[in-house]
């Protein structure tokens, strides 16, 4: 297996790549539960930090999940059925209106927030509520959703089909919602779990967007980085990953799913 | 009649005049064929029907006495095989049949007693539960008649169903849909652009060219009695014959033919299975290529008219390349057709 020197060579730089990667994402794990960081493991495990950091930050994770779900629902809501119309009117017009959807991707986050303040920032119950980052948040995924359902529907001769199921006595609402949401399925889970992934993760926007009441899981690290004792930092870090791993390993899944149907 | 089609035309957004006005009827349990070459406009009447396209103002289309040419699609009870079949990849085979029916609100135990109905007349049986890319071309071709079929429409509209599969399946299904056709008992119409598969399956077939009806008949007054150079052509492959037609006599380079009559200002046409091989006949003709088909040779002739004509030759040899050979024509075979000079 390791004859050649060049095989040897592709997998030491291999190896080297994953530790470069792996051991300060393990380090930072383990110094989540290290009763003293400076002295080593070899002071004792703990789950204390973690605990600590449960009491300190869990409002701002029931927040980023609460946050995202309702994200997910606004863009499904509104992603969904756009995508469907952008799919079945091609042309100069469909593509400026995808082309505008997707500008929040090109829009540095805090542009976007600072254009958002600008806007609502006098209108002080909204401003002050959580549905202001929510907006944000909305605003940012939508292009996401839209793209990956409408990746899928391209696939698909929905031409056709729904003129299939119109010569079956299906008037418009049925054939939306049993030829086109089931066949753009895989498109809108691999969508969900984008929408959901970057919702939680969300930070430059998040952060120009929040109050001092209102911190999102990433707003809440980085003020945990700031202000903390290093080991309560690690464990929070250690917390954001256990949240976010399976969300990354399922829409891996999801993707490769929808591709499968693509090609 | 059951449905009567009066001054439909088609112009698309962009300009295309892709059928002109164009008249129609058809009878009750009656099979029609929309036979042309490609771009005539076939799938434009049809799809015209079936009311996924709306037609130029001034049309009306009739079924029963009813004026249906503003109903949307989805109230026409028109069932439509498309020539992709379109079948849901989302649902199973029975899923698929049972759609109409479901959109109908029918109760589940007559859907289900109707859809087993219909999946044995259309021997689908081991393929019920499949998803839908589990089956072959011929079988979903099959799935798609039959779900077109079962909400029991007034009227099935076939857009090339069998243009997908390839030739040795397209006819064997072929024969098997013209069954399944006549089984049903049903008013149907069919486009395609296969002369042998309108004859096959329909009662009468509509020639169509450039957006209109050419000719409207049986599959044997269109052989027999074609109205214009371009049906004569299109069915049985007719071909020009003689040089010029003076009064009553066809000339050629080496003879000429009688004629019944005056037939002044007509032109002649013949078909290659009317070209004989003899040595006795009172034409003569130059061989320029010979083509082995089995039963039969096609052999190229040249001298009975500006073009090569082909002659059928059923016999254990052919005359080689060069000869010249005799040929004899029944003046009774000839078509006398009115001589169209836009003819495709
Ligand atoms: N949506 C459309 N917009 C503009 N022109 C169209 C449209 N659909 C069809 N046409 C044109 O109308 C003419 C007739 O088209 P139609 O599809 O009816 O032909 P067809 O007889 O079914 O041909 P084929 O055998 O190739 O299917 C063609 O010239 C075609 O280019
Ligand atoms: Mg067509």
């Amino acid at each position: 297996m390791f004859k050649s020197p060049a095989k040897l060579f592709q997998l030491v730089i291999t190896l080297l790549a994953c530790a470069f990667l792996l051991i300060p994402t393990l380090q930072s794990a383990l110094a989540g539960v290290t009763v003293n960081y400076f002295r080593g493991v070899s002071s004792g495990l703990t789950f204390k930090w973690i605990i600590e950091v449960w009491a300190l930050y869990s409002g701002s994770i029931f927040l980023s999940i609460w946050l995202a779900l309702a994200c997910l629902m606004c863009t499904l809501i509104i992603g969904v059925p756009a995508a469907y119309a952008l799919a079945r009117n091609p042309g100069r017009l469909s593509r400026m209106l995808e082309e505008f959807i997707s500008l929040p991707l090109a829009i540095p986050g805090l542009a976007l927030a600072l254009a958002l303040l600008q806007l609502y920032g006098g209108w002080r119950e909204f401003r002050m509520s959580w549905t202001f980052i929510l907006v944000g948040h909305v605003l940012y995924t939508l292009p996401f959703m839209v793209r990956s359902v409408m990746s899928v529907l391209a696939a698909i001769d929905l031409k056709t089909l729904e003129e299939g199921a119109a010569s079956l006595g299906a008037p418009p609402h049925r054939r939306f919602l049993d030829i086109v949401v089931p066949n753009a399925l895989p498109g809108i889970l691999a969508g969900a779990l984008t929408v959901v992934t970057l919702s939680i993760g969300e930070f430059n926007l998040t952060w120009m967007l929040h109050t001092p009441f209102l911190k999102t899981l990433p707003v809440g690290l980085a003020d945990s980085y700031a202000s903390m004792r290093l080991e309560i930092a690690s464990a929070y870090t250690l917390i954001f990953f256990v949240m976010i791993v399976p969300l990354l390993l399922a829409m891996q899944w999801a993707t490769a799913r929808a591709q499968r149907i693509m090609s | 009649m059951t449905l009567s089609l009066t001054n439909t035309a088609k112009t698309y957004a962009d300009g295309t005049r892709a059928l002109k006005p164009t008249k129609l009827d058809i009878a009750q349990g009656e099979i029609v064929s929309l036979l042309g070459p490609s771009g005539c406009g076939k799938s434009t009447l049809l799809r015209i029907i079936a009311g996924l396209e709306t037609p130029d103002e001034g049309a009306k289309l009739l079924f029963d006495g009813e004026d249906f040419t503003r109903f949307p699609v989805e109230k026409r009870k028109v069932g439509m095989v498309f020539q992709s079949y379109a079948l849901f990849p989302n649902m199973s085979v029975r899923g698929n049949i049972g759609y109409g029916l479901k959109m109908q609100k029918l109760p589940k135990t007559e859907i289900n007693r109707r859809v087993d109905e219909v999946i044995t007349l259309c021997q689908l049986e081991p393929y019920a539960a499949r998803p839908i890319n589990a089956l072959s071309g011929g079988q979903r071709q099959r799935v798609a008649l039959a779900r077109a079929f079962a909400p029991r429409p007034r009227l099935l509209l076939l857009d090339e169903p069998l243009s997908a599969l390839d030739a040795a399946l397209r006819g064997q299904l072929c024969d098997e849909l013209a069954q399944l056709l006549r089984s049903f008992g049903i008013t149907a119409i069919f486009v395609t652009h296969d002369q042998d598969e309108a004859m096959a399956i329909a009662d009468r077939v509509a020639v169509m060219s450039h957006g209109e009806i050419a000719q409207i008949g049986t599959p044997e007054v269109l052989y027999r009695a074609p109205q214009s150079e371009f049906v004569a052509r299109f069915i049985g492959a007719a071909m020009p014959l003689g040089r010029h037609i003076d009064d009553n006599t066809l000339h050629f380079e080496t003879g000429s033919l009688n004629l019944a009559g005056s037939q002044a200002g007509k032109k002649a046409f013949i078909r290659a299975e009317d070209v004989r091989l003899d040595d006795t006949g009172p034409l003569r003709a130059k061989v320029i290529s010979v083509t082995f088909l089995g039963t039969h040779y096609r052999i190229a002739l040249a001298g009975l008219a500006p073009d090569p004509v082909f002659a059928l030759h059923s016999a254990l040899s052919a005359p080689k390349v060069g000869d010249t050979v005799g040929v004899a024509i029944n003046p009774a075979a000839i078509l006398m057709l009115p001589s169209d000079k836009k003819a495709a």
